[in-house]
Formats: C-alpha cells, sequence, structure tokens
C-alpha cells in the first residue's frame, strides 16, 4: 500500500477502524480534535458507532459498557480529559475489560496549555486513577508508529484483558509524516474478534435453555476477595512485564561515553543530537523504551557500556521517566537530567550542546 | 383452595405482607431465620383466597401464592 | 395446586442485602416479572448503581454490569450501542441518578437513547446512612441537614419527571409508586410498558418509583409508607408525563 501524508490523530484513527474498532466515544479536546472528527466522518462508513458524548468521563463510561460487551472500543482525548477519565480507567482496569485510551498530550497542569509535552507519563504508568492497578502504556514516536500502535494496542487489550493507553502528544497528534497504513480486518474477522470474550461479557445467550449471568464488575465487599482479585491482577501485570517490555537500541556501543535516555517526541529530537554530536567523533547512545509500561529496567542497565560516564534524561516535563532511570541505573553511574515544560519543546542544537558540555567534563 | 408460602431464606420479617393481608392470616413466626428475624407464616391456610397481595406487597419476594 | 405467583426466573435466589421494609425489592420483582412476561432474559442487560441497590447485579438473573456512581446510562449506552440485539436498564437511585449522575441521565434522555431507566426515589441516600439527596423535602431532616432542607440555602427537591419531560427524545416517562398494593399493581402496568417499548427499540423509557427508606427515616416499614403517602406524594405527583406509543 501506498504512503500516505497524514496527521498523527488522524493516522491513528484510521489504524484503529483498520483493527476492527467499531465503537469510539470521546468528547472534543484540543490537540486530539482532528481524531475524534476523522471518527466522525469515517465510523458510519464503516457501520460503526461514533457517539460524542457530554463528557469525558461519561465517554469513558461509555467504553467500559461496550468493552464489557466484548467489542474492540476506543476513547481519546488530551491531558486535562484524560484526568477526568482516571476513574472509569481505574474501573475498567478493575473489571478487567479491554480498551484502548488515546493521551495526545498537552502542557499542564490544570487547563495548562494546548502545546506537546509529556507531563502525563506519572498518570499514565503510575496509576492517575485510585487502586492497585497497572495500565499498558504505548508511547509512540513518529505518526507511523503512532499508527502501528492501534493494532498492538487493541491485541494487547484483548489479550490480557486490560486496559491499553497510547500516550503521544500534540506534537504527534499535529504533525503530518508519510503513513503505510497495514491491511484492514475484513468484516467477517471483526465479527469473530467478540467471541472469545463471549465466556464472560454482555452478550445474547444464544443457548435458550442454558441461563448465563455475566457481571461485569470491580466491586468485591469481602476484603479477603479483595485482596484475591487485586493478587490475581498483578499476577497479570506480572506476566506482562516478562512478556511485552519493548524498546529501541539506538547507537548503542561499548564506545559510548554517554547513554540517553528518552521516549516520544523527545527521543527523535535527541536521536538527531546524537547524529550531530557523532560527525564529531563523540560516541553516544540512546534507549527509547517504545512501552513506558512495562519498564525496560534490564535493557537501560545492560545499555551502560564501559566507557558511559553519565546517562542523561531528555524529557518535555520537569523529569518524570527520570525516577524509572535511576531505579534501573541504580547508582552504577551519575544520571542527569535536563527537560523542557509548557509547551516549550527543545532543538536537537539545544541537546546536542548538552551532550557536548558532557565530553568536557 | 389456596395456599400462601413464604420462604424463611428471603423474609426479613417487615410485616408488610401481615399489614396488607386482607383475612389477616399472616404472623410473625416464634421462629427466627438465620439471619435472626422472626419470618411471617400463614397460620390459616384453610382461610387464604389467594388475592396475591401478600406476594405483590413483600419487598423480598419471598411469598409463593398456590391455587 | 398450581403456582400462581412465585419469585420471577429473571431473579437469582440470592436474598436482596436491602434492609427489612425497604422496597427496593418491589422495584426488582416488577422489572424481573416484566423480563419474564416479555420473553427477554436471554437478551437482557442490566446496569447497577452506587448507593444501596449496587449490589443489583447480583440478584438479577441475567448479564449484570455495575457502574461508577452515577454513570450507569453512559455504561448502558456503551453497551446497548456495542450490542444493539441486546435489551438495556439501568436501575438508579436519587443520589445516584439525579446529583452526581445529573448530566449522563439527561444526555442520556436527550439522545432517545433505546434503554429503560428505573430510578428510585426515596429522598435520601441509604447506603452512606442517611444524607440529603437531591430528592430531600423541604425540611425534611437528614444527617447533613440536620436543621431541616433549607430550601433558601439548598434549594428544591428535584422533579426529574418533569425535568426530563422538557426533552424533545424520550419516549414514555412515569412517576409511580410502591406505598400500597393497588400503587404497586399500576406499577406493574408501567415497568411492562417500559420493557416492551424498550423491546420493540422504541426509545428512551423512565419509570421513576417513589419509595420509602425505613431505616434512615427512623419509622418502621409501615409508618415509613404513610410517611411517604404523606409527604412525599404531594410534591411528587404520580402520573405519565409522556407517552409517545399511546399517542
Amino acid at each position: 500500500m501506498a504512503k500516505i501524508l497524514m496527521k498523527g490523530n488522524e493516522a491513528i484513527a484510521e489504524a484503529a477502524i483498520r483493527s476492527g474498532c467499531r465503537l469510539y466515544f470521546a468528547y472534543p479536546i484540543t490537540p486530539q480534535s482532528e481524531l475524534i472528527e476523522y471518527m466522525a466522518r469515517m465510523m458510519p462508513k464503516v457501520n460503526g458507532t461514533f457517539l460524542q458524548a457530554e463528557s469525558e468521563v461519561a465517554a469513558i463510561n461509555m467504553v467500559y459498557g461496550a468493552a464489557g460487551s466484548g467489542k474492540r472500543v476506543m476513547t481519546s482525548s488530551s491531558s486535562p480529559g484524560i484526568s477526568l477519565k482516571m476513574e472509569g480507567i481505574s474501573y475498567i482496569a478493575g473489571a478487567e475489560l479491554p480498551a484502548v485510551i488515546v493521551n495526545v498530550q498537552r502542557g499542564g497542569p490544570g487547563l495548562g496549555d494546548i502545546q506537546p509535552a509529556q507531563g502525563d507519563y506519572f498518570q499514565a504508568t503510575k496509576g492517575g486513577g485510585h487502586g492497585d492497578y497497572r495500565l499498558i502504556v504505548l508511547a509512540p514516536a513518529s505518526v507511523q508508529e503512532f499508527a502501528d500502535m492501534a493494532s498492538e494496542a487493541f491485541e494487547l487489550a484483548d489479550k490480557y484483558r486490560n486496559p491499553v493507553m497510547i500516550l503521544a502528544d500534540g506534537m504527534l497528534g499535529q504533525m503530518m509524516e508519510p503513513v503505510e497504513f497495514k491491511e484492514a480486518l475484513t468484516d467477517a474477522e471483526i465479527e469473530e474478534l467478540p467471541k472469545k470474550h463471549e465466556s464472560w461479557c454482555i452478550c445474547p445467550n444464544e443457548d435458550g435453555d442454558k441461563k448465563h449471568h455475566h457481571e461485569i464488575n470491580s466491586l468485591e465487599i469481602d476484603p479477603v476477595v479483595l485482596e484475591k482479585h487485586v493478587t490475581k491482577l498483578y499476577e497479570k501485570y506480572a506476566e506482562i512485564e516478562k512478556n511485552e517490555i519493548s524498546y529501541e537500541r539506538y547507537n548503542i556501543s561499548d564506545d559510548n561515553e554517554v547513554l540517553c535516555v528518552a521516549w516520544g517526541t523527545a527521543s527523535r529530537i535527541v536521536k538527531s543530537a546524537i547524529n550531530e554530536v557523532k560527525k564529531d567523533g563523540k560516541s553516544v547512545g540512546m534507549i527509547r523504551p517504545i512501552k513506558v509500561w512495562p519498564y525496560p529496567y534490564e535493557a537501560i542497565a545492560q545499555a551502560i557500556g564501559p566507557k558511559v560516564k553519565k546517562v542523561y534524561v531528555f524529557e518535555l516535563n520537569t523529569g518524570q521517566m527520570l525516577d524509572d532511570v535511576k531505579i534501573a541505573v541504580a547508582g552504577k553511574v551519575p544520571v542527569e537530567f535536563w527537560g523542557k515544560v509548557g509547551g516549550v519543546v527543545f532543538t536537537p542544537a539545544e541537546i546536542k550542546e548538552k551532550l557536548e558540555a558532557c565530553f568536557k567534563e | 383452595m389456596a395456599r400462601t408460602t413464604v420462604d424463611p431464606k428471603f423474609c426479613k420479617g417487615c410485616g408488610l405482607c401481615i399489614e396488607d393481608c386482607p383475612k389477616k392470616i399472616l404472623r410473625f413466626s416464634e421462629n427466627i431465620n438465620d439471619k435472626g428475624y422472626h419470618y411471617a407464616e400463614c397460620f390459616a391456610q384453610e382461610e387464604c383466597i389467594a388475592c396475591k397481595i401478600c406476594y405483590i406487597t413483600c419487598p423480598d419476594v419471598a411469598i409463593t401464592v398456590e391455587k | 395446586m398450581e403456582k400462581i405467583s412465585y419469585r420471577p426466573e429473571s431473579l437469582t435466589q440470592t436474598p436482596f442485602t436491602y434492609c427489612p421494609g425497604c422496597l427496593h425489592g418491589v422495584a426488582h420483582r416488577l422489572i424481573a416479572e416484566a423480563v419474564d412476561e416479555h420473553g427477554l432474559i436471554n437478551k437482557m442487560a442490566g446496569v447497577a448503581p452506587v448507593g444501596c441497590s449496587v449490589f443489583a447485579y447480583k440478584f438479577f438473573n441475567f448479564d449484570m454490569a455495575e457502574a461508577a456512581h452515577g454513570r450507569a446510562p453512559a455504561v448502558a449506552t456503551g453497551i446497548k450501542r456495542a450490542r444493539p440485539d441486546m435489551h438495556v436498564f439501568t436501575y438508579q437511585g436519587d443520589g445516584d441518578l439525579a446529583a452526581i449522575g445529573t448530566a449522563e441521565i439527561v444526555h442520556a434522555a436527550n439522545r432517545g437513547e433505546k434503554i429503560s431507566v428505573f430510578f428510585v426515589n426515596n429522598a435520601i441516600y441509604g447506603m452512606t446512612g442517611g444524607q440529603m439527596a437531591p430528592t430531600t423535602l423541604p425540611d425534611m431532616k437528614t444527617t447533613t441537614s440536620p436543621y431541616g432542607r433549607d430550601t433558601d440555602d439548598i434549594g428544591y427537591p428535584i422533579r426529574v419527571c418533569e425535568l426530563l419531560d422538557t426533552l424533545v427524545s424520550p419516549y414514555y416517562i412515569e412517576r409511580v409508586s410502591l406505598l400500597s398494593t393497588a400503587d404497586i399493581l399500576r406499577a406493574k402496568k408501567a415497568v411492562s410498558k417500559a420493557i416492551q417499548y424498550n423491546k420493540e427499540g422504541r426509545g428512551f423509557t423512565f419509570i421513576e418509583f417513589v419509595s420509602t427508606c425505613p431505616t434512615n427515616w427512623g419509622l418502621d416499614p409501615l409508618k415509613a409508607r404513610t410517611w411517604a403517602k404523606e409527604n412525599m406524594l404531594p410534591f411528587f405527583k404520580l402520573g405519565c408525563f409522556r407517552d409517545k406509543g399511546a399517542e
């Protein structure tokens, strides 16, 4: 299939539809509005459901209902709207429902601004909603990757019966890049998808004699029963940590004197800076977590080569993934951080300057 | 001929059926159920007219009426 | 002899967790009977609220979802849109529906969502211990209106049927009571009609039950019914507000 020039927000919407998503509930917010608008245009053409909800809170609870019915369902928003969805996300995790949530991050806290930022890392990877639960969090760094993550997100959600978040930002949502889409699932394939959930989800009882009573629920009033349920969730999360870690190793070698760690949009800029300093004979490597939960702690530890003097974390926040990097490095070498916030994005030249300073020390 | 039976498993002894029964043939049992309630019972089946009022009023769906 | 009145198939064998004399159980039974009557047990899905009826998912003998506080109409929307061949209802109390869930109920009604909503109004929060509800009557004492509901300070009770009746889309809106056997029989007809319209995919149907809370009103079950008749019914007038099927 030929490449198409598309905004990230539209590419993820198209890719979701191709992945069999026929239910989408959301509320408009900048900078993700092209996503909801694309769904409004395209869903009727594939006999899907597009519903503009009265709020983000209602949208995520519609997702809960649809996911409880075993169908592929998605919602999207940007940072302040994702905060509103957090209650529902906790319920979806508690009730073990498959759903995909896209966060096109903007500056915060509060109303913040509408420029790209990475300030929702903690919210996405450390909780956000209440209770002991985990989200699988995919962090794209290009429009192509953003689109590719749609099918991966739905498959992971189905496989683990867990909510999956795609954590993008206003840059990836708004920028246009060439995208090549995977072949779309056929209607017959889409019809098959919910069948694997029909032992537990809300669905008509085809066998009239054998009544079923499926409960979509996160309430367990008996502490011992709830403890068992949460323990079961944690066993599932351990399984996800074992199977699903993904990351990119960029320019990693024994010659590296600095190891960078960056994710999403920030990692693109760091890559350019690494290429720039390489021209001057300076070796800098980078680990880019592709999923930010489960997190590639071991990959970072292993990438610290014999000559690495410092691990440098660059983020569009005040240092959130930094905590995970420190856990991974475990004091072996110093960890430094530099970030830009408020929707201000650092340039390759600025990162290059930071890297060059490391070689002067 | 009619019969009204209260299932002690469901009854909480609220007394609504006893109040509403037009024939006044329901009362609290001297016995208690597993939850400790003196459940309702029919003490004069022969007078039951199968009007179903006890069934209609019972908030715990504890009553079966036969005819 | 033949059984003429018995526990409907659409109820499980789990005893209700409600206080003695609480009329939630009557509302449950009416819904279950209507589901049986219309032969929908294999295609029905209910959504339980947060409040006293939070465990309603244990009591209905078909697929059930438990919703976050106030969100039942949104959850029901998701189910109905995902499974148009299912018939979906929500069961909600006055705190759930008329306070925290006001946006969800108004917009589900306004969309004409093809679901049924069963709303139990007993003018108080039961589960949390008798706090003031959006439907608490003027001057009525609760644990958070210990000097009586001050309408200058907190406003008047919300009449939900009347509120929803201002919208164009709803198909059927009726307020019934569970306070006497005659009223319960009228309520049964209304519930059956709502489920029938639901079965036929006609549109949004809404039944409000005026009910009691003996425990938090501090009255025995019999006096609670009398109190509700004397105090609630003058403010929450019974009747059919909208029936597009009868037009």
